[in-house]
C-alpha cells in the first residue's frame, strides 16, 4: 500500500475527527485509528521534529498529575509543550491529540511533546516512536485484575525504558521500578526517592504484611528479583538466621497497614537526584541535587506531593544546566491537581475533600495523610471496569484510623463489601446506602456543621462530582 | 479469678504472609480471628516466612495466593515443613489453601516450559500453567457450604485426582480450570480454592467449619453463640447476606 503524504494523514484524519464529533462523539479514539491505520509512521514523524524531543510518563498510579505537573514546569522555563491532554493515554489517543494541533503539513508548533501513556499502550508507543527521556512512577495493584501480575507490568515499564533513548528517571523507592536500571546501558539514569523518615508513610503493597510489623527492620531479603525468576538452590533455600520469628504476640494477626516498612535500607538505595524530605499541610519540602526548597503547592495528600518529586526530577534531566530554579518553584507551587486526585470543595460552608481510592496502598496513604478527627467519613465503593471488578484488595487495607470516629455513610455498588470489612476492623458504621445520590444527600444533611471527608473509588467520583454540582461550584471534566 | 472464665486459646497459622498474601487473603486470616474472638476464644496469630521456626501448637492452617516470583522463593521451605503439614492434614486439622499455595499443595505445577515445579502432594492434584488468565467473580455451589462466591485470577489450571474431592461446582466463572466445572478440591479438612476475596468474610460457612472443627478436636466442644457487634447501621449476618446477594449478581 502506498503511504499518503503527511498532509493527505492530517486532512484525512481531521476530516474523520469532524464526522465523529458531528456524530456527537468526543473526537479521540476513531480519527487516530484511521489514520494510524493509513499511515502508521505518522506519530513518529510528526514527533521526531520535536527540538527537544519526547518525554514518556508512566506507572499505574499518579501518571495524570504527574504529567500535568511536568508540562507546567516545563512552560514556566519558557518551552512550547505538546500534551496529550485529552485523557487519552493511549497511541490513537496521542495521534487524535497530534492531529488536532499539527500543522496541514504534519507539523507541531511545540519545542518538547510530554505524553501520559498507560503502561500496556506505551509499550506499543514506544515501539513506534522511540522517547528521548521516560519517567517510571511505580508499579501498584489497582491495575491487576487487567494486566494480570505486578510483575507482569513491571516488564512493560522495563521495555520503555529500553527503548528510550537518552534518559530515565526512576522512582527508587519501589523495589521493581528501582531494578529496571539493571537492564540498562547507554541511558542516563536519574532517581527520585523519599527521606529515610518519611518512607514509613508509603508502605508498598509487598511490605504490608512484613512479619516484622511487631518492631524492628525487615531484612532485605524479600526484594523482588524483577529478572526471570529461575529457582536456583541459593535462592530458594533461603531462609537466613535473619528471620523474624514465626510468631506475633498473642491476639495481633499481621497487621497489613501503618507499619509497613520499607524493606530494603536507606543506605543500599542508589542516591537520588530529587528527594521528597518533607510534608507539610499542601506544601513540601525537597532537596535538588544539594539544594533545599520548601514550596507551597496547590495539589494536596502525600503521594501527589512525591509525584512533584518525580516531576522535578525528570525536568532537571531533560533540562540540564539550563533550568532556572525560581521559575522551577513558582510553577510548582501554582499546578493544580488533575481532575478528581485530591479536590477540595467547598459545600454549605463547610470543608468537602474527595479522595480517590483505586489500590491498597493508594487507600492506606489517605488514610494516613489526613487525619480522621472532627471531620465527618464517607466511604463510596464501586465496582466497574474502570475500578477493577475485585474487591479483594478491600483486605489489604487496615482501617484502625477510623475506629475512634466511625464511617458515617458507606455507599457504592459495593457498599455492603465495605461495611463488612470495616465489620471486621471494629469500625462502626452509622449508615449504609447503596445509591450514591441518596448517600450523599443523607451524609450532607446529616451532618451541616462538620468538614468532610469522602474516600470513593474513580467512577463513585465521577457521580459523587456530578450530584455534588447541585450544591457546590465543580470544575468540568 | 476463676480459671474457667478465661477464654481457650485456638492457635491459627498463616503460612508465607510476606510472599503469598496477594489479592487480600489477609482477610481471611482477620475473619478467623475476630470470629474465634467472637465464640469466645483467644485466638493466637502465628505467621510462618521462610526459614522460620514451625510453630509447636497448631490448629488452623491458613495459606494464600502470590506472584509467581514469591511463589518460587517459599517452594523449597515448603518441601521442608512437607512432613509436618502431612501429619497435620492427616489428623484431621483444618486448612485453607488459596491460589498459589493450593497450587503448590498438590503434586507439581508444570509451566509452559515444561519445568515441573515440585509440590507437597498433600492434595491429589496437578496444574498446568497457561497462557490463558482466567479473572473474573466466580459463583459456585457446594453441598456442604452452599453457595460460595469470590474472585479468581490464575493463569494456572488445576485437574483433580481420585484422591480429592471438588469443593464446588461452579455456575459463573471458571474455578479449576476451562474443561470441567469444578471449583477447588477437599481433602479430610483441607480445602484448597481459587478463590480471593477474600474467601472467608463473604462465606462464613467456610469460616466456622475451620474454627468448629479445631474447637471440636481440640476441646470436644460446638460452637456456641457468636458475640459479633455488628453496625450501627446493620447487624453482622444481614450485613453479611447483602454482600453476598450483591457479588452473586455482579459481571463476571
Ligand atoms: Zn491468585
Amino acid at each position: 500500500m502506498i503511504r499518503p503524504p503527511a498532509p493527505l494523514s492530517v486532512a484525512i484524519g481531521r476530516a474523520a475527527r469532524g464526522l465523529t464529533r458531528l456524530r456527537g462523539g468526543s473526537g479521540s479514539a476513531f480519527p487516530g485509528l484511521l489514520v494510524e491505520k493509513l499511515d502508521p509512521q505518522f506519530l513518529a514523524r510528526a514527533l521526531a521534529k520535536l527540538p527537544r524531543g519526547v518525554v514518556v510518563v508512566s506507572g499505574t498510579n499518579g501518571k495524570t498529575t504527574t504529567t500535568k505537573m511536568v508540562v507546567e514546569l516545563l512552560r514556566g522555563q519558557g518551552l512550547k509543550v505538546f500534551t496529550n491532554s485529552s485523557g487519552s493515554n493511549f497511541t490513537r489517543g496521542v495521534v487524535a491529540s497530534v492531529l488536532g494541533e499539527a500543522s496541514f503539513t504534519g507539523r507541531l508548533d511545540a519545542d518538547i511533546a510530554v505524553l501520559e501513556l498507560d503502561e500496556a499502550h506505551a509499550v506499543h508507543f514506544v515501539r513506534a516512536v522511540n522517547p528521548d527521556y521516560s519517567l517510571l512512577l511505580n508499579v501498584m495493584r489497582d491495575q491487576l485484575d487487567r494486566f494480570g501480575e505486578i510483575d507482569a507490568t513491571a516488564g512493560l515499564l522495563r521495555t520503555i525504558a529500553e527503548h528510550t533513548t537518552k534518559g530515565v528517571v526512576l522512582n527508587r523507592e519501589d523495589a521493581r521500578v528501582r531494578a529496571i536500571a539493571d537492564s540498562l546501558h547507554s541511558q542516563q539514569i536519574r532517581y527520585f526517592g523519599l527521606a529515610p523518615e518519611l518512607r514509613k508513610l508509603f508502605p508498598s503493597d509487598d511490605e504490608m504484611h512484613s512479619a516484622s510489623s511487631a518492631g524492628g527492620e525487615t531484612p532485605p531479603r524479600s526484594r523482588p528479583d524483577a529478572a526471570a525468576p529461575a529457582i536456583t538452590p541459593e535462592d530458594s533455600a533461603s531462609g537466613g538466621p535473619d528471620g523474624t520469628g514465626g510468631e506475633t504476640p498473642d491476639n495481633e494477626p499481621v497487621e497489613p497497614a501503618g507499619t509497613g516498612l520499607i524493606s530494603t535500607p536507606a543506605e543500599e538505595l542508589p542516591e537520588a537526584d530529587v528527594l521528597l524530605t518533607g510534608l507539610q499541610n499542601r506544601g513540601g519540602s525537597f532537596r535538588l541535587g544539594s539544594k533545599d526548597i520548601t514550596t507551597e503547592l496547590t495539589v494536596n495528600g502525600a503521594y501527589n506531593t512525591y509525584n512533584a518529586a518525580a516531576a522535578l526530577a525528570l525536568v532537571r534531566q531533560v533540562l540540564g544546566a539550563d533550568i532556572n530554579d525560581d521559575a522551577l518553584i513558582s510553577s510548582l507551587a501554582q499546578v493544580a491537581p488533575a481532575f478528581g486526585r485530591g479536590e477540595s470543595l467547598t459545600v454549605g460552608g463547610q470543608p468537602l475533600d474527595l479522595v480517590l481510592v483505586k489500590n491498597p496502598a493508594g487507600f492506606r496513604l489517605g488514610l494516613s495523610s489526613f487525619s480522621a478527627e472532627g471531620v465527618a467519613t464517607m466511604i463510596a465503593i464501586n465496582d466497574n471496569y474502570a475500578d477493577g471488578r475485585d474487591m479483594s484488595w478491600l483486605w489489604d487495607v487496615s482501617f484502625d484510623s477510623l475506629a475512634a470516629g466511625g464511617v458515617k455513610m458507606v455507599s457504592g455498588v459495593r457498599a455492603y463489601d465495605m461495611g463488612l470489612r470495616l465489620a471486621y476492623d471494629d469500625v462502626d458504621v452509622t449508615a449504609l446506602e447503596p445509591n450514591l445520590k441518596s448517600a450523599l444527600e443523607a451524609f450532607l444533611a446529616a451532618h451541616p456543621e462538620e468538614p468532610k471527608r469522602i474516600f470513593c473509588t474513580y467512577t463513585a467520583m465521577l457521580a459523587l462530582r456530578k450530584h455534588l454540582s447541585a450544591y457546590t461550584e465543580v470544575e468540568g471534566f | 479469678m476463676s480459671t474457667t472464665s478465661s477464654p481457650k486459646p485456638v492457635h491459627v497459622l498463616q503460612l508465607y504472609p510476606r510472599d503469598m498474601n496477594i489479592y487480600g487473603d489477609f482477610g481471611n486470616a482477620l475473619v478467623l480471628k475476630q470470629r474465634l474472638t467472637w465464640y469466645g476464644y483467644q485466638p493466637v496469630m502465628h505467621s510462618y516466612d521462610p526459614g522460620d521456626e514451625f510453630p509447636e501448637e497448631v490448629d488452623v492452617v491458613v495459606g494464600g495466593g502470590g506472584q509467581d516470583s514469591g511463589q518460587d522463593r517459599i517452594q523449597q521451605d515448603l518441601l521442608g515443613i512437607s512432613e509436618k503439614l502431612h501429619a497435620l492434614a492427616e489428623n484431621d486439622a483444618p486448612m485453607l489453601m488459596i491460589c498459589g499455595l493450593y497450587q503448590l499443595f498438590g503434586h507439581y505445577f508444570e509451566t509452559r516450559e515444561g519445568r515441573r515445579i515440585q509440590g507437597i502432594g498433600l492434595l491429589d492434584i496437578t496444574t498446568y500453567g497457561t497462557d490463558n488468565r482466567l479473572i473474573g467473580n466466580v459463583v459456585s455451589e457446594s453441598e456442604e457450604f452452599g453457595q460460595i462466591l469470590g474472585y479468581e485470577n490464575h493463569s494456572g489450571q488445576t485437574y483433580l485426582g481420585e484422591g480429592v474431592k471438588p469443593l464446588a461446582t461452579v455456575r459463573t466463572g471458571e474455578g479449576n480450570n476451562e474443561k470441567d466445572p469444578h471449583e477447588g478440591a477437599r481433602y479430610r479438612n483441607v480445602i484448597g480454592s481459587y478463590l480471593h476475596g477474600s474467601l472467608l468474610p463473604k462465606n462464613p460457612a467456610i469460616a466456622d467449619f475451620l474454627i468448629g472443627t479445631a474447637v471440636a478436636k481440640k476441646y470436644g466442644e460446638a460452637l456456641a453463640d457468636s458475640a459479633a457487634p455488628g453496625l450501627t447501621a446493620l447487624g453482622l449476618s444481614e450485613l453479611t447476606a447483602q454482600a453476598r446477594s450483591v457479588a452473586a449478581t455482579r459481571p463476571r
